[in-house]
């Protein structure tokens, strides 16, 4: 049997408990669920709101097949990746990662490569609304997140 | 000629104007670099949002390829930045 593997795209928010029960609920092979949530920052007070724009269909093929490679990767027996698109103010959660494994290692590492492929190859933007009112621009991408993702590819 | 529908999203989408489009393409048109080149030509509006050739991002049927990628047969063509998910 394949691990199952849950993504979802969208605008509401998402409870992390709920997720995990989900994940994890009827089982008793699981050992070890590791959960990453990323948050919206206020960057010192001086951010309002973030507006992630996304590309409908491809953000959720794309997270589906990193959730998957990580799988079969880290032998995950199940893995859970929501992400929301929509304005979200600081302090609110824009993504969850929820994996399952025998042992802790596997969910870490599981969870962290689901992330650096995320941050890097899901079709997801972020614009800046700043607390005066204007609009700060789009986020650039970041060098070090490329080098995240590399880490994880055969030397 | 060839028909395709392109989508654009952030910044890319911002400056060309529009989100989606269908277009016409001529024959010579038979990479996503050569897309690129053809887009550049269709006003300022184009070649503003295209300028940094090297950053712009492609997918061809909800999958991502490089500059090299043949277009024949795509349903769908996005064109965009660098992402900045997660």
């Amino acid at each position: 049997m394949s691990a199952p593997v849950i993504v979802r795209v969208q605008r509401e928010d998402f409870d992390l408990n709920s997720e995990v029960a989900k994940l994890s609920s009827g089982r008793a092979d699981i050992g070890a669920v590791a959960t990453f949530s990323g948050l919206c920052r206020d960057e010192a007070g001086t951010l309002a709101a973030l507006e992630l724009e996304h590309y409908p269909g491809m953000a959720e093929a794309e997270i589906e097949r990193i959730c998957r490679e990580a799988v079969e990767r880290f032998s995950l027996q199940a893995a859970t990746a929501i992400h929301r698109y929509g304005k979200i103010m600081p302090g609110e959660n824009i993504v969850l990662v929820v994996t399952a494994s025998r042992h802790r290692q596997a969910a870490f590492d599981g969870a962290n490569f689901i992330m650096d492929f995320l941050k890097t190859s899901a079709p997801f933007w972020k614009k800046e609304h700043l607390g005066d009112g204007t609009t700060g621009g789009w986020v650039s991408a970041k060098d070090a997140d490329d080098t995240a993702r590399d880490r994880w590819s055969p030397k | 000629m060839s028909t395709v529908n392109l989508v654009y999203f952030s910044w890319v989408r911002e400056r060309i104007g529009k989100g989606e489009e269908t277009l016409d393409l001529p024959a010579g048109v038979v990479t996503i670099a050569d897309l690129l080149q053809h887009l550049k030509t269709l006003g300022e509006e184009y070649e503003a949002a295209l300028e940094h050739e090297n950053v712009i991002r492609a997918a061809i049927n909800q999958e991502h390829v490089d500059h090299k990628e043949p277009i024949a047969g795509a349903r769908e063509i996005a064109l965009f930045p660098p992402m900045t998910g997660g």
